[in-house]
């Protein structure tokens, strides 16, 4: 018998919690990075049409399906999919939704461990006089889980388990009691922290412009971001990425929102709660998001170098340095509101993720809350350990691929389809107009039916064979050389051209070029470097870019004067067999020991996601077994 | 920045902002539906 007798406080609270759970790390992060890697102002509308034709029809499709799974008892979305499809498959393939939470709260709370920590140093002033080499040196040093920045052994480790902890404990309490609560203060607070910065983005302008930089002024960001152009209207990559942005940005295809409505009563409002939480997202990512990052790094450092160097890691190894130019007093302000606000974004999503699993197991096998919690934050933990030790290796970003990226998209896809053929669409439009609260427009019923399942199905299709540098032009011109990024290519660890073994006596080169240093590094390791000169050219509006192949240059001519260099780290017991001045090729042994290669631990972290799955699907399986002992829950 | 920047800007994060209260603001205005509802506290 189920022991599931959570229920939210007020509406106020849910739509809180919801847009919480929609606010994340992504709509400061990744919606700008994405804006600039897509030609600025030339995302902005592909975006806001994604959002209403994809976006705002799979709030209403979540919440729906959340609401109805709910009034059978069912809160998580293995028997919402099992009551809503009446077939044994799409009860399995629900394991989507647990699944994908406890993997994304793995390392989503590792990264949330990270803001906490810097919350910390800036209230310490650790990073006032820095440069802006020694705080992204910081963060490197950070993340080296042996090294301590504030003296604590296992400093990131602390970090990660201190945050877990917090996660479990506002988990133990409820979903009035904790999530609610958290959501109630978190949500207001990191809007508050945002307008902060904003105006600080808006106001900047050329105040912070180093001598002689000409293209540093925060107006340059903004321009380089708003600045309409039409003709991207035309380009497949533009909507790609901006169908992808709405999509992660609404924390769809997860399972959580499905979680949060399964305890809305059969006849309360959802299509008004949705709307509410959806554009408070579009709100924060919209309005704050786009006004923060990208305009206070221009204002400092240039247009030029946030076009080459906008990414993730902008947060932790540029703001710091920025936030150190406003003075000793502002600086520690900033760091507060810019941490706090990440912090507070974070902590809102990670809550949700932990409701599914404590729903399922709270309804399936009769579990205290508090027994439910604990258990979440000791199954995160054991898969979360890895992203923490093994971040360098890359197996947290190993998780984002395939537990933060695709299991979305599938998941979405899948939801799309059962909702609108199997439950069928005018079920589903009678579910979602239930006690609304607004009208529902009557062209949302083809666009749900049609237009959101093919949208998904072309963002699923695209990740699965993108071609190299996303270029579909090339593509569909006949030359379809898959990307490494795309799902065959992950698959198929294409990206790994050399050292392919787990544990070899030797390291391969993995760049072609020349050695051009051998030398001592600061803790006593042989850092050995490769450059490689490689052509590029010119493009229209004057942007290096390397040349793919020769026939792309057309009358265009190159230089080589942009060299890559690329450095191995190798321990002193290790032999190098190369020397200043040779000329290598890739998988060409350049030194002789024991290696354990970087495509293990990516592996390993493809072995960890799996066992998950299968762990969920045995779970779901005895739950099954259960439920046909008890005649009433059949 | 150019005109069409600060339009494009203007209109969008203007029109963004307006919607979102108007939805937040129509739930606060509802009156919540007869007992019992999906909310402990009200």
């Amino acid at each position: 018998m189920s022991a599931n007798n959570e229920s939210w406080g007020t509406r106020v609270g849910l739509i809180l919690a919801m847009a919480g759970n929609a606010v994340g790390l992504g709509n400061f992060l990744r919606f700008p990075v994405q804006a600039v890697q897509n030609g600025g102002g030339a995302f902005i509308i592909p975006y806001l049409i994604c959002f209403l034709v994809m976006g705002i029809p799979l709030l209403w499709i979540e919440w729906s399906m959340g609401r109805y799974g709910g009034r059978f008892g069912n809160h998580s979305t293995p028997f919402i999919l099992d009551q809503m499809t009446r077939r044994r498959f799409w009860k399995y393939f629900g394991a989507f939704g647990i699944f994908t939470n406890i993997a994304v709260a793995a390392y989503y709370c590792y990264i949330e461990s990270w803001t906490l920590a810097y919350v910390f140093h800036s209230l310490m002033q650790t990073f006032a006089g820095l440069t802006q080499g020694e705080v992204a040196a910081f963060f490197d040093r950070y993340t080296t889980i042996t090294s301590a920045t504030t003296g604590v052994p296992y400093e990131s480790v602390v970090f990660y388990i201190l945050c877990l902890v917090l996660n479990t404990y506002i988990l133990s309490r409820g979903l009035s009691g904790g999530v609610e609560k958290v959501a109630k203060v978190g949500v207001p607070l990191l809007i508050v922290f945002g307008a902060f910065l904003a105006v600080r983005g808006f106001t900047l302008g050329d105040a912070g412009a180093p001598e002689g930089c000409t293209d540093c002024n925060s107006y340059l960001g903004l321009n380089f971001l708003w600045e309409p152009q039409f003709d991207s209207l035309l380009d497949p990559t533009v909507w790609l990425a901006a169908a992808g942005q709405i999509f992660f940005t609404l924390s769809v295809g997860m399972g959580t929102v499905q979680c949060y409505a399964s305890y809305i009563r059969k006849n309360d409002d959802i299509a008004l709660n949705s709307m509410s939480a959806g554009w408070m997202n579009g709100f924060v990512e919209i309005v704050l998001g786009a006004s923060i990052v990208i305009p206070i790094a221009v204002g400092y450092l240039g247009l030029d170098w946030v076009k080459e160097n906008a990414g993730f890691a902008m947060a932790f190894q540029t703001m710091p340095f920025l936030f150190d130019q406003w003075g000793t007093a502002l600086a520690t302000l900033g760091g507060v509101a810019w941490f706090g606000l990440l912090f507070f974004a974070g902590i809102t999503s990670s809550l949700a993720m932990g409701t599914p699993w404590m729903g399922f197991m709270e309804d399936e096998f009769g579990w205290k809350r508090e027994k439910a919690a604990w258990s979440f934050g000791g199954l995160v933990l054991l898969m979360g350990l890895p992203t923490v030790y093994f971040y360098n290796e890359g197996v947290l970003w190993e998780y984002d691929y395939w537990a933060g990226t695709v299991s979305l998209v599938v998941f979405a896809l899948a939801e799309s389809i059962i909702f609108a053929y199997i439950f069928g669409i005018n079920n589903g439009w009678e579910e979602i107009n239930r006690g609304a609260d607004i009208k529902v427009p009557a062209i949302f019923k083809p666009l749900i039916k049609f237009v959101t399942p093919i949208l998904l199905l072309v963002v699923f299709l695209s990740s699965l064979v993108t071609p190299v540098n996303g270029d579909w032009g090339r593509a569909f011109s006949g030359d379809w050389e898959l990307d490494d990024n795309s799902i065959i290519g992950k698959i198929t660890n294409q990206g790994f051209d050399a050292n392919r073994e787990y544990f070899a006596d030797h390291f391969e080169a993995t760049v072609p070029g020349e050695i051009v240093a051998i030398e001592e590094g600061p803790e006593g390791e042989t850092v050995v470097a490769v450059a490689q000169l490689l052509p590029y050219h010119r493009t229209a509006t004057n942007e290096a870019e390397p040349v793919m192949e020769a026939s792309q240059l057309g009358n265009l001519e190159t230089f080589d004067s942009l060299t890559v260099v690329q450095t191995y780290k190798f321990e002193p017991e290790n032999e190098i067999i190369v020397s200043v001045g040779d000329e290598v090729e890739v998988r060409e042994t350049i030194a002789l020991g024991d290696f354990t290669n970087p495509i293990f631990y990516i592996d390993l972290a493809k072995i960890l996601l799996t066992l998950l799955f299968v762990f969920i699907c045995a779970i779901i399986y005895v739950a099954t077994v259960r439920r046909e002992k008890q005649p009433e829950r059949r | 920045m150019s005109t069409s920047a600060i339009i494009t800007m203007v209109l969008v994060q203007v029109s963004v902002t307006i919607i979102t209260a108007y939805f937040f603001m129509k739930v606060l205005r509802t009156p919540p539906k007869p007992e019992p509802n999906s909310y402990d506290e009200e």
